[in-house]
Formats: structure tokens, sequence, C-alpha cells
């Protein structure tokens, strides 16, 4: 599905290196999780693979189903199906919740050369997907994110994903200011659209998340490249024993 | 889940917007030119000039009088500078007073008869003529939806529809040279008694040479029973726009008006003057709404349509009620202020507005709130855009006269700025002679936000939509106070005139 190959990327403005050659291959229908401390370029790679300005590849490949999406624009790499949970959902004042999902979903139909989904259609499936995450029609008629909590927002992550149905979706830091109750909901939303075509890279700090939202394959990265890769195994002793161990272990 | 159907009105407006955008691809989409012999007085303005277009429109004696007046009048007087916008002077012995289309020369007696020239450029406009016919793109009950149109082409009109309709409710519909004909007692009554003809410069240029335009008189307590409007569209080459319009809300009267414009696309300016009237007597109330979209030039600036125009609105009713909406696009300078006379006690004025400068596009627009009697409220929501090159301007004055006992007003005045090369700017002027009365002023400037485009296109949509859709979160406010068919064609227009603004 996702095949990252000697991926180095610095800051556009500065001469400073981020990711210093990551390699990592997620296979379809496989859960990956990648697990770092602060700084180690985990959110970096989750903006260069979805086309955030900003950024330069000064060298290696990122291939989502045996095409490059490097030189793709932001919509496009969507359309291919690649989905982004961001760690700070953006909020867009004045602009309905639903009206930005129904434009996102047919911009991608449109793009893909499918035909759009008529007003009644969309607001039926619409109404499922929110019905399972909890969000209530007061929810999807409020502005984007506006006024959201922190967990209304990530939930209105998952509804985006659950809408778009991408193949490859990776969450940002999804579980950060979540409380309990909330993160469960989020990892049921999760959990609900796993599925043997979609693949998923969950980026996190915690071992918590990992709990329940089970991964395949977790991946520790450490100053821009993964250092270790292991089962979900790994997530508990990091848990347990901190990333210093680890690093120590592999510099 | 009834709030959730209400959503679904609004998704089907967005779609609108996004397949605006992808249909028209960044173009002036009225610039096109109707091919049609056109008769035109002489260039150049002066005495005879005045008597000509007077002549041509058959008018009576005390028209002329009143027209030669304000010529007089207008030769004593200096053009205003005191806007926040430049151009090269304007020569107004350069340019042509009247022109109107060969086939205008016999008037019509009903559009039958009206050059198929002409209904095919209305056409072209999305303009029903056909009293059958809908706004395009809308569709609801025939009976709900109907819309009657008054069409002016360059210095004529050319054609008014559902007139008998509007007659047997006693509603007064027609162009504004046919109502001094056919209605001179109203017309003297009223015409010049909101914006006098000494008012301003192009004020009073306009009462001199004005050609045509609407008279709507509704009578006590009626409610209007359909939609009016009025299409300008500006045809021929180097000839200035003159419309009047007088509108006339008798007791316990309503009536929701609505004005749209456009012009081909042509290198050389074009001066568009305009009056508009609006009386209200007690208990009645007008909604008037304006998409404007005149030829904004080109991207360098070159060519399109100034536009200096007068509207006011004089409460005299106790309890009347003045609704003023805009949507500015167009046009390469626009100088404009609806205003309101809240004159009779617990009178209301509003005055909601989205003015859009792309490119080297230019807009000093605003509004002025006079509070004359007691109770008296206003409210002015402003959107001010730019992009590009351009510069814009709110400009309002809010004015509690010393009989305001507990007037209020509340201004919100927001700027959007997309890019780092274009303007904006806030004017307002707040006088309070009263100690009871009340202004708020709230005023917030900001940028779209590359974190916001981001977000919308990592969710799929392009770059532009992504813009329209930002832009149209922002003027929501304004928007939801336009009517059905023009929030759609006003959502439709902001997205075409940002177009290439980013990138």
């Amino acid at each position: 599905m996702l095949e990252i190959k000697n991926l180095h990327v610095g800051l556009e403005e500065e001469d400073k290196q981020i990711l210093k050659g990551v390699n990592l291959t997620v296979e379809t229908g496989k859960v990956h999780a990648i697990m770092g401390p602060n700084g180690s370029g985990k959110s970096t790679l989750s903006y260069v693979l979805s086309g955030k300005d900003g950024y330069e590849v000064t060298d290696g490949s990122a291939e989502l189903q045996g095409v490059d999406v490097l030189d793709m624009e932001p919509e496009e790499r969507a359309a291919a199906g690649l989905f982004l949970a961001f760690q700070y959902p953006v909020e867009i004042p004045g602009v309905g919740n639903m009206t930005f999902l129904r434009t996102a979903v047919n911009a991608q139909r449109k793009a893909r050369g499918e035909e759009e989904l008529s007003a009644a259609e969309f607001l039926k499936v619409v109404r499922a997907k929110a019905k399972s995450l909890k969000i209530d029609a007061d929810m999807l008629k409020r502005p984007v994110n506006v006024g959201f909590s922190g967990g209304e927002k990530k939930r209105n992550e998952i509804l985006q994903m659950a809408m778009l149905e991408p193949k490859m979706c990776i969450l940002d830091e999804t579980d950060s200011g979540l409380d309990v109750d909330a993160m469960k909901l989020v990892a049921e939303g999760v959990n609900a659209l796993r599925d043997a075509g979609r693949s998923f890279l969950v980026i996190t700090h915690y071992q918590r998340l990992l709990d329940h939202i089970k991964p395949d394959v977790v991946h520790i990265m450490a100053d821009g490249k993964i250092v270790k890769t292991g089962g979900p195994e790994l997530a508990l002793e990091v848990e347990n024993n901190g990333y210093a161990d680890i690093l120590a272990e592999v510099a | 889940m009834a709030a959730l159907d209400d959503v679904q009105v609004k998704e089907g407006v967005d779609q609108e917007t996004v397949e605006a955008v992808q249909s028209v691809g960044g173009k002036y989409k009225y610039g096109f030119e109707t091919d049609i012999e056109i008769e035109y007085a002489p260039k150049g303005l002066n005495e005879d000039i005045v008597r000509l277009i007077s002549e041509k429109n058959g008018e009576p004696e005390w028209m002329l009088e009143w027209r030669l007046a304000a010529y007089r009048r207008w030769l004593q007087m200096d053009e205003p500078d005191w806007a926040m916008v430049d151009y090269p002077e304007i020569d107004f012995q350069d340019q042509y007073y009247y022109a109107r289309p060969k086939s205008m020369v016999e008037k019509p007696k009903s559009l039958d008869e009206v050059d198929p020239k002409l209904l095919e450029t209305y056409e072209k406009l999305g303009i029903p003529l056909k009293e059958q016919a809908l706004l395009a793109g809308v569709e609801a009950p025939e009976e709900d939806r109907r819309v009657a149109v008054d069409a002016v082409f360059d210095s004529v009109s050319v054609g008014t529809t559902f007139k008998d309709e509007l007659a047997k409710a006693g509603v007064i519909f027609c162009s504004i040279s046919e109502a001094i004909q056919d209605h001179p007692e109203l017309v003297k009554k009223y015409l010049g008694s909101v914006v006098p003809q000494s008012d301003n410069y192009y004020a009073t240029l306009n009462s001199a040479v004005f050609s045509d335009g609407s008279f709507v008189y509704i009578p006590e307590g009626t409610k209007c029973p359909m939609e009016l409007s009025t299409y300008f569209r500006i045809n021929a080459e180097n000839t200035g726009q003159f419309e009047r319009t007088l509108i006339i809300a008798d007791k316990g009267a309503y009536v929701s008006y609505l004005e749209g414009c456009t012009a081909p696309q042509r290198d050389v300016a074009q001066l568009h003057a305009a009056v508009v009237e609006l009386v209200l007597l007690e208990d009645s109330e007008i909604k008037y709404s304006t998409v404007q979209n005149w030829y904004p030039g080109d991207e360098d600036g070159k060519g399109g349509i100034y536009n200096f125009v007068t509207k006011r609105a004089d409460c005299r009713g106790d309890r009347s009620k003045v609704m003023w909406t805009q949507v500015e696009t167009g046009s390469a300078v626009t100088w404009k202020y609806p205003s309101c006379i809240l004159r009779g006690d617990d009178s209301q004025g509003e005055f909601y507005s989205i003015a859009i400068a792309n490119n080297m596009q230019q807009a000093d627009t605003g509004t002025k709130m006079v509070h004359l009697g007691k109770n008296t409220k206003s409210r002015i929501v402003s959107k001010g855009i730019s992009a590009g090159k351009a510069q814009n301007t709110y400009r309002g004055l809010v004015s509690m006269h010393p009989k305001a006992q507990n007037a209020r007003n509340y201004t919100q005045c927001d700027s959007l700025l997309i890019g780092d090369k274009c303007g904006a700017h806030t004017v307002p002027y707040i006088e309070v002679k009263n100690n009871s009365a009340r202004v708020e002023h709230e005023a917030t400037t900001s940028k779209v936000d590359d974190d916001q485009l981001f977000y919308c296109r990592q969710r799929g949509m392009d770059e532009e939509e992504a813009v329209a859709l930002v832009v149209n979160g922002f003027c929501k406010d304004v928007l939801q106070a336009l009517p059905m068919e023009f929030a759609m064609e006003a959502q439709a227009l902001v997205a075409i005139s940002l177009e290439g603004s980013v990138g």
C-alpha cells in the first residue's frame, strides 16, 4: 500500500534536516504504529506524505499503491486515497460541517471520475455514520470545528475519514487531548473502518491508544529515522521502560 | 431531524458555488457584446443633450425643467475626492449620454415585439423575460418563486414582466420614463425627495441626464405578490449609464426588490452613476438587494466600470423598516454608500454588505445610518474581501441626532485579506448627540489561513474550491440576508471573482 524509501526531508525556509532516511512499508490491510519521542519527525512524516507546504524532499521516494505521491498536489493525493487525521483539526468559520463534508466527498468523486452524491444520498450516509460516532445533528450543522471540544474535533476527523473511505489512513496523534471515554469512541470508529483493503499508520506518543487500536507492526522513530521495528510488544516495552533504553540499544 | 433538513438547503447552495467555479474557469462570464444597431445622442454634455434626452423620453415640461436645474447646478460642483480611490480624470465631454437600440425607437407594446437579439442577451445572462420562467437554477413551485423583471439595456427599458398581474394587486412596476408619463403625480411628489437634485456631484449629474430605470409603487396595506427585480445591462461603448430608481412603499406595504448589473469586457473604462430613492411610509418595509457585477477591468486595471452610485432610503413613517443587502464584486472603482434616514419613530435600517476587490479593483463603500426618530435601530454588517493588488475600504457614518432618544446601532465590520499585496481599510464615523443612544462597533481583519486551505485540500478540494469555501464561510452572515435566488448567484460570484487570487 505505502512504500517509503530512504526519505530525506528538510525545512524549506531554514537549513534543517528533519527526516534522515526513513524506510517504511505498510502492507494492504495492516495497521502500523509509529512511536517516538518529541521532535523525532513523526508529524513531519505525516505532513510530507499529505503534501503540506514548507518542506523540501531532498532524497528518497514515497509510493502509494505503486504511484509516487511526492510530486502530486495535496488534493490529488487525497483523491488517490490518502487521508490525514490532523493532530490539530482546523476551524473554518461560517462553513457548515455538512457542507464541508459534502464538498470534500464530491470533489474526490469528481477527481476520480465517479458520479457525485446527491444531497439526499449524502444525507442518508452521513446520518448513519455520524450516529455511530455519537455526532449529533447539531454538530453536523455547526461550522467546521468552531467551538468543538477536543473530543468533538477528533470524532469529527474520524467521521470525515468514514465518509471519504480512504485507502491509506494516517492518524497524527489522534489521542492527544482526549479523555479515556473519548479515546475509546475514536478507537471504535477507527476499528470499524479496519478492512482488508485499507491500511493505517497510527502516530502516537503513548501505548494507551494502541490498547484500543491493536497494531500489527510497531516502529520506533528517533532523530528522523525508524530505529526499531517489532510487534505490539514493542509498544509495551516503550510504555514500561521509556524510549531511553531502546535508543541506547540501537545507538 | 428538522435541523438537518435545514442544512440541506445550504448544501445545495454551496454546491452551486463549486460548479460555477468549475464551469466558468476564471473568466468574467458576462463580457460578451450584443451586436445591435444603436442610436446615440451626440457625444458630450450640454443643455441641448439634456433637452434631447427629455425629448426622447417624451417628457412633460416640468421634468425637463427639473433636469435643467440639476444640470446648471452640476456645472458649479466639483468632483468629490475624499474617497480612497484613484482613477484618471474623467472627461465628461468624451462620453455619450444616451444610447438606445434602434429597434426600441418605436416602443414595443409587449415583450413579444422586442428585438429577438435583445431577448437573447437577457437569456444569455440568465434573466427570464418570459413570464412563466424562473431565475436560472431555482427549482421551486412556480407560484412561490416568480420574479417580475424590468430589463434596462443601455439607456432604455426593454420591457417589464408581470405588469398586468401586479396591477391587479394595485402595484405599479414600470420603467421610470413610463411613470413620468402615466403617474406624474407620484413622480412629482417623490422624485428627488430622498436624494435632492443637488445632493452630490454624481447624483446631480444623474438628475440631469438619467435616461431610464425602474419605478415601483406599493399601495397602502399591500404586500407585493412577488419579488421585483431590475436588470441593468451596459452594452454601448463610451456610454455612461445613468439609471434612476424610485420605490415608494405606502403605509403598511411590503416589497422585496432585487437589482443586478453586468457589462461587456472593454479596454476603456465606462461611467455608471445611478440614483436609487426609497420612500417608506408608516409600517412599511422594503428589502433592497443588489448583486453588482459590472465588468471589473482586466488584471492590469485596464477598462472596467466606474461605479459612482447614490442610494438612500427615507424611513418617513413610524415603524418602517428598510434592509439594504449588497454583493459588490464587479466594477474597477466603486463609490457607493446605501444609506438610511431613520426619521420615523421606531424605524429600522439594516445594511448587509459583501465587497470583493481583486486584481486592481478599488472599492470605497459602506453606509450612513442617520437616526432622527426615537427608538430607531440600525444594524451594519460589512464583509470586505481584498485580493490581488486591490484596495477595499469600508466607510460608514452612524449619526445619532439630539431627538433620537434610545436609538441603537450595532456595527460589525470584518476584512479578509488574500495575499500580501492588497489592502483593507475601515473608516467609521460616529456622531452621538443624544445621551440615551447606544452605538456598538466591532471590527476584525484576518487573512485566509494557509492551514485552512491545506485542511480543505487534504480532504480533496482544489485550491480555488478551498478559497471559495473559506470566503463564502466568511460572508455567511450577509449571504443569509439575501433572497434565495440571489444567494446562489452571489455565492457563485464570490468564487468567480476570486479566481486566480491564490498561488
